[in-house]
């Protein structure tokens, strides 16, 4: 009897930490609200606008290591060559301090590549139709 | 009793190294959140990957 009482007591107990354990694990969000992380996002949307037409034509493609490629650089305008590269670089060493922050804002500084991989998959999966994105097998227009 | 003591001290043991165990591991589901909600301001994309309910680029015909 006493047995049955203490076997039942352990059993909500083991219970009750499980639906809690599987809350806290179900809805953990990463924290993505810093003063460097929104600084680093609203850096990358003003650059947005400049880089854009070039993912359309097709120059610029959405890396698999989570970078951004000039890949075909005849699709720019010769004059315009030069200022793409630079907003090519600046947008990925924004990108690089983007993966970082987030994994350190996080608690931890180690989950960077997995960062970093998670946004390389995103960026190709939510690139729009017409945007070049790196497949396993080379490079692809999305359609 | 000693025994008994024993188990509780390893069931406690059990479940404070699975907390730790959570705590490590990558939260792929939390991140891919994160990088859509990123991407989405950056990009400034509205519709969702698989488009459910199709509303402007039909409108200009």
């Amino acid at each position: 009897m006493r047995f049955a009482r203490g076997f039942r007591l352990w059993w909500a107990f083991a219970l009750a930490v499980g639906v809690i354990a599987g809350k806290a694990v179900a809805q953990a969000d990463l924290d993505i609200d810093t003063p460097a992380i929104r600084a680093l996002t609203a850096a990358m949307k003003a650059r947005h606008e400049a880089l854009e037409p070039h993912y359309r034509a097709g120059a610029l493609g959405q890396a698999a290591n989570g970078d951004l490629v000039l890949r075909d650089a005849t699709k720019v305008p010769l004059p315009q060559r030069a200022k793409v590269n630079a907003l090519v670089a600046a947008e990925n060493a924004d990108r690089n301090a983007l993966y970082r922050e987030i994994a350190r804002a996080n608690g931890h500084p180690e989950w960077e590549d997995e960062i970093r991989a998670t946004f390389a998959e995103r960026f190709i999966a939510r690139a729009p139709p017409g945007w070049w994105v790196e497949r396993p097998d080379g490079w692809a227009q999305k359609r | 009793m000693n025994r008994l003591g024993g188990a509780v001290v390893f069931a406690v043991a059990v479940t404070l190294a699975s907390c730790v165990t959570i705590n490590i591991y990558f939260p792929a589901a939390a991140a891919e959140r994160a990088a859509d909600q990123v991407i989405e301001e950056v990009w400034q994309l509205r519709e969702p990957p698989a488009g459910n309910s199709p509303t402007a680029p039909e409108a200009e015909e």
